[in-house]
């Protein structure tokens, strides 16, 4: 019986958070590693992109909820989400036009690229904040678990109980969609193949007949996808607010590496790595140790490795053991 | 570099930011297309007429050089290092300013053409180096050359099967874990895919076995018996011209001597200055 509540209380607090943060990182890598085997550079305007996509799936969602729509048990923000993304691609396809096609012209080194996404990012940052303003914002309505805590210790009969919220149930069925579509579409479809082509070898990719324009369009399309995807399901989960988005670049960027940039797969397992690692160890395993150790060796303190305050220095500590050690990542990529 | 501050990266290497992996390196002469016009009179299928240039705003490696074929022909263009072999054989695809002269295919004026639209013209070109898409399948390496072609084209890939059956078997397999000779032989059939009117090999025989060289020679004649005209620098002078119906030796961008393959290799003087005695 110990051992079972020790293995709730891990599976609430560690393994179901995990699971959900680790789903929304892997999407949102998976963007960070379409632009950078397309494109050829690192997108830092990504997290940003992020926050723009959320910001329009929220503005909607409350004009549905003024106008009485809702979703039922789910939340409204799912049913303004095509919104967002629709929103999102008409941003990052205007800003390829303006911003990145000049330089695509005059076949500017991918480090002239990352810059001039550093550039966007500001811009997409202070045009979020200057329209949705830089406070919490809370988005998520309908059911709010989809087991609570005491129905389960009722069923189970257990002293641990198990919660799962409804905003992290549909975090890793939308993950297991968009994932499964995104794998089709490259591997199946005419144009993914073209953008893989496009990827492996520009000039041949050239002599093939691909349009590099029509490429970088649908390149872009996808990435304003799971960028709005995962920024707004990371919002239900927590919440929004434009300074998180942007700092989910390092975990976001820690996942894409740690997986092998440029490689799909790396990026949903270095999402789910990074997000494992970082709820483990700001984790407090009191609970889950008194459980597990005889009562004389039950711990006194938190026995918290790392404050929460601390989690974005896992992400950059696992970033710098896999470049120093591996830097193709688990997957081979392509930073070598 | 060439003046372009864009296209300085203060020697930047770092990878985790920068994918320099496939990028593009081609400079056409051409960014945009200009006007084709019909032309009046005999001349040979494919014929890259008195050409002289260079890349970009450089100087001139090409001087009045002409290099023609026919088809059902296999035209080789042969001579020393540095004689420009590669540079004509860019030139009549479009990578090289053409400043005074003209390419023509079938009775049409291209000069003026990008290289993506002389492929559309019917020009299937096969790269010395990086010629096939390493991270994809062999399959899908033919489904690119295919990928201006809107009919349904799985005859083509048939014919490119039969013509080359190792690929057949091995058409689920990512074409950058093949021998150097398959992978010749996918980067032929990739171009094969667009059913060009004439096909330009640059160096197909570069960095492979003598006896996987052979192989691959016999199979470039049989393409050519198809009718379709080919195209072809080699480094392998000798046996190039053997199976060769015209032979071009260039030196210096000029065109040195020309005539049969046959002619070229009974000729003294060539035997003595290109094909070692």
């Amino acid at each position: 019986m110990e051992l079972l509540n020790a293995l709730v209380a891990f599976t609430n607090f560690v393994g179901v958070p995990a699971i959900a943060y680790g789903s929304q990182l892997a999407i949102g890598a998976l963007g960070v590693t379409l632009v950078y085997s397309v494109l050829r550079f690192s997108n830092f305007a990504h997290g940003d992109t992020m926050a723009f996509g959320t910001m329009v799936t929220i503005l909607v969602t409350w004009l549905f909820q003024g106008a009485g729509i809702s979703f039922g048990p789910l939340p409204t923000a799912l049913l303004a989400l095509p919104f967002g993304i629709a929103v999102t691609m008409g941003l990052v396809l205007f800003t390829d036009r303006t911003v990145y096609r000049f330089y695509r012209e005059q076949k500017a080194k991918p480090v002239v690229f990352v810059m001039v996404s550093l550039g966007v990012m500001f811009m997409m940052n202070g045009l979020v904040r200057f329209i949705i303003g830089p406070g919490d914002q809370r988005f998520a309505d309908g059911e709010r678990f989809i087991i609570s805590a005491r129905d389960f210790k009722k069923m189970t009969g257990l002293d641990e109980g198990l919660a799962i919220k409804t905003s992290q149930g549909i975090t890793v069925v939308t993950a297991i969609i968009v994932v499964a579509l995104l794998f089709w579409f490259l591997n199946k479809t005419r144009t993914g193949k073209s953008m893989r082509a496009y990827s492996d070898n520009e000039d041949l990719a050239l002599l093939s007949g691909i349009n590099p324009e029509r490429v970088v369009m649908y390149t872009w399309l996808i990435v304003a996808t799971l960028a709005t995807i995962a920024g707004v399901l990371y919002g239900l989960d927590k919440s929004f607010k434009p300074f998180t988005y942007f700092q989910l670049l390092l975990p976001i960027f820690a996942s894409a590496i740690v997986g092998g940039l440029g490689s799909p797969i790396g990026a949903i397992a270095g999402g789910f790595i990074i997000a494992f690692s970082e709820v483990t160890i700001t984790y407090a395993w009191k609970k889950v140790a008194t459980y597990v150790l005889p009562e004389t060796m039950a711990p006194d303190g938190l026995v918290q490795l790392l404050s929460t305050d601390y989690k974005f220095a896992v992400s950059f500590a696992i970033l710098i053991i896999v470049l120093l050690f591996k830097p193709t990542g688990i997957f081979k990529g392509k930073s070598v | 570099m060439s003046g372009n501050p864009y296209q300085e990266d203060r020697g930047n290497k770092d990878a985790t930011i920068t994918n320099t992996h496939g990028a593009g390196t081609m400079q056409p002469a051409h960014r945009k297309s200009g006007p084709t016009k019909k032309v009046e009179g005999d001349s040979p299928f494919l014929i890259g007429d008195c050409m002289t240039g260079g890349y970009g705003k450089g100087p001139d490696i090409l001087h009045d050089c002409t290099i023609a074929v026919n088809p059902g022909e296999i035209a080789v263009i042969v001579g020393p290092n540095g004689a420009g072999k590669s540079t004509a054989m860019k030139a009549v695809f479009g990578m090289l300013n053409v400043r005074s002269g003209s390419v023509r295919l079938d009775g049409e004026d291209i000069t003026q053409l990008t290289p993506q639209d002389r492929v559309v013209k019917g020009m299937g070109f096969v790269p010395q180096t990086s010629n096939i898409f390493t991270s994809m399948t062999v399959e899908e390496n033919l489904e690119m050359g295919a990928f201006i072609r809107t009919d349904d084209f799985s005859n083509t890939m048939e014919q490119v099967y039969h013509l080359f059956p190792i690929l057949k078997e091995k058409r689920n397999q990512p074409a950058g874990e093949l021998s150097g000779g398959q992978r010749q032989q996918v980067a032929v059939g990739r171009a094969l895919m667009t059913q060009p009117k004439v096909l330009m090999l640059d160096e197909p025989t570069a960095g492979v076995s003598p006896i996987v060289m052979d192989e691959l020679f016999d199979r470039i004649i049989e393409v050519a018996r198809t009718g379709l005209p080919i195209l072809m620098v080699e480094q392998n002078a000798k046996q190039a011209l053997e199976i060769a119906d015209k032979g071009y030796v260039l030196v210096q961008g000029r065109n040195a001597y020309t005539g049969t393959g046959q002619e070229l290799l009974a000729d003294p003087e060539v035997r003595k200055s290109f094909l070692g005695g």
